[in-house]
């Protein structure tokens, strides 16, 4: 009882110093990324490696997450003879939820884990602290560049995603379901609010960004320098991160949509 | 051979480091002056690399004083001790290169990082520095394709890329064969004497570093138990720097890490 009594006291305490520890860091780093304005070049490579290469699964999620709304919504829809507001189910679940959320999740499981890996090798390598040896400060070269990278680039992701899943679900209803292809993007374009829906899901979307590339380079950084402390960062990044994407999305929701 | 404050560059005096529970060094005085190689030797696990650390700021003493000409590192403000920085090299045990970055990259990073230097001038100071470590040939080669003694000598090049005043060996000659080992050791003094610079080198292979230094530090359980020129080593009284030197597997150091008596854990307790 008493030794479950210390574990649960251990465990807590260990949790509130990472914690602790997390938001110094992200502190730190913020406070070097003024750099990046005298260097694009550090951010723009870095958007390449986390955003860009991320493109190829966000495109053919998109597309197939439109396909299947679609398919799934006429079948309910067809039935009140209302197929023709297809068009603002599909742009609606996927502005507001789908697109932030799952953009997210897979933004975690193709870049955070890449940049968890990445730092964290880095550091079991010494390179970073060779960095810190030849006066160069790691948290401001290496971190400051591949956060602002992951918080700019998700948002940049989730706007392709939402594209290519009205895309996909254009495809199916009006080409393959035979849904009037005016009526689908007209009740599209009068139910869908720029401010309510848009903005409301590019706001989650910069939130999740600053998670998922919080999380991703903390745990890089703070990993046992070892190739099991690596492997158990990268996995505990992807983890974290899509509980917390999930969590953080139900109170977004809530505040937000009434 | 008398060394006074003023003229020691780097100074360490009564440094007191713990690592959790484990003292590592209790009280630890070292001096190097401007233009010395200076060795710093002891078994494997005294702290050797510990205090390469203390000396480049990263890990702060518990207490004593730790000065890199006439400035307590461990009292500079980030931005001071990251100047201070740039007016050391340190070649780490792994070489610490960047993966990846070719060799080129490599030596041109510091370059980059602290200087707006343009490109054709770049490539001149990282040609030059390649070539005194005789690799200017393998500048488009990634760290993973050299071997050890290579990625040591680029990582050197890297360290001589600002042209700084001390260099900091962390265990240049472990794992080396012969040959390179010969070359990093003509290269350790050579560019010392040649560039004026002040070395530490921190070993555990006595004869290749008494070969080359000018005086040595042997440290043992957290304190400095013998210092002078390698001769006066040699000729030490203490058993202890004998059996150092000497590769005598039991001694004042014993063999046994400490422990019960064998026949109490064979047919004790646990049985």
């Amino acid at each position: 009882m008493i030794g479950m009594l210390q574990r649960l006291g251990a465990s807590t305490l260990e949790t509130a110093a990472t914690l602790g520890r997390a938001v110094l860091f992200l502190l730190r780093v913020l406070r070097g990324s003024g750099e990046l304005i005298r260097r694009p070049g550090l951010l723009v490579h870095e958007m390449y490696s986390v955003g860009v290469l991320t493109l190829v699964i966000i495109v053919v999620s998109g597309l197939f997450v439109g396909m299947v709304l679609a398919l799934q919504g006429y079948y309910t829809l067809v039935d009140f003879g209302a197929e023709q507001s297809l068009g603002v189910l599909v742009a609606l679940s996927l502005t507001r939820e789908l697109g932030p959320v799952v953009t997210a999740l897979l933004f975690a499981g193709r870049a955070g884990s890449a940049l968890t890996a990445e730092i964290g090798l880095m550091k079991a390598t010494e390179q970073l602290a060779g960095m810190e040896m030849m006066a160069v400060d790691p948290e401001h070269r290496v971190i400051a560049p591949r956060l602002a990278a992951a918080i700019l680039s998700l948002p940049l992701l989730t706007v392709i995603f939402n594209v290519l899943g009205v895309t996909g679900a254009w495809l199916v209803s009006v080409n393959l379901l035979g849904v009037d292809g005016g009526s689908f993007w007209s009740q599209m374009q009068s139910q869908v609010s720029f401010s309510d829906d848009i903005l409301n899901g590019l706001i989650k979307s910069v939130m999740f960004g600053v998670v998922a590339g919080w999380i991703a380079v903390f745990n890089g950084y703070d990993c046992r320098p070892t190739s099991h402390g690596v492997s158990r960062a990268t996995t505990r990044t992807v983890v974290v991160t899509s509980l917390i994407v999930l969590g953080l999305d139900f109170v977004l929701t809530a505040l937000m949509f009434d | 051979m008398p060394t006074t404050e003023s003229e020691a560059l780097i100074d360490l005096s009564g440094v007191v480091f713990s690592r959790g529970s484990n003292r590592l060094f209790n009280g630890v005085d070292l001096q190097v002056r401007r233009g010395e190689v200076v060795a710093i030797m002891g078994p494997s696990g005294t702290g050797k690399t510990t205090l390469l650390r203390l000396i480049g700021g990263q890990l702060r003493a518990a207490a004593g004083r730790v000065a890199v000409d006439g400035q307590a590192v461990d009292q500079l403000s980030r931005r001071d001790l990251y100047r201070l920085r740039r007016r050391m090299g340190v070649l780490f045990q792994s070489g610490a290169l960047f993966t990846d970055m070719t060799c080129f990259e490599n030596v041109a990073f510091p370059l980059r990082e602290h200087t707006d230097l343009p490109e054709t001038l770049i490539r001149t100071v990282v040609l030059m520095k390649l070539e005194a470590v005789g690799l200017r040939g393998a500048r488009d080669l990634y760290p993973g394709e050299l071997s050890g003694g290579m990625s040591r000598r680029v990582s050197l090049a890297r360290a001589l890329a600002l042209d700084p005043e001390i260099i900091l060996y962390d265990e240049p000659f472990a794992g080396q064969d012969p040959i390179s080992m010969g070359a990093l050791m003509q290269l350790i003094r050579q560019l010392n004497d040649a560039l004026g610079l002040t070395s530490v080198v921190v070993s555990h292979d006595v004869d290749e570093t008494l070969r080359i230094a000018d005086r040595a530090y042997v440290i043992s359980g957290g304190e400095v138990i013998a210092a002078g020129t390698p001769e006066a080593l040699r000729h030490s009284e203490s058993r202890w720097v004998d059996q150092f030197l000497n590769a005598l597997p039991d001694g004042p150091v014993p063999f046994h890490y400490p422990a019960p008596p064998i026949a109490d854990d064979l047919c004790g307790e646990g049985r």
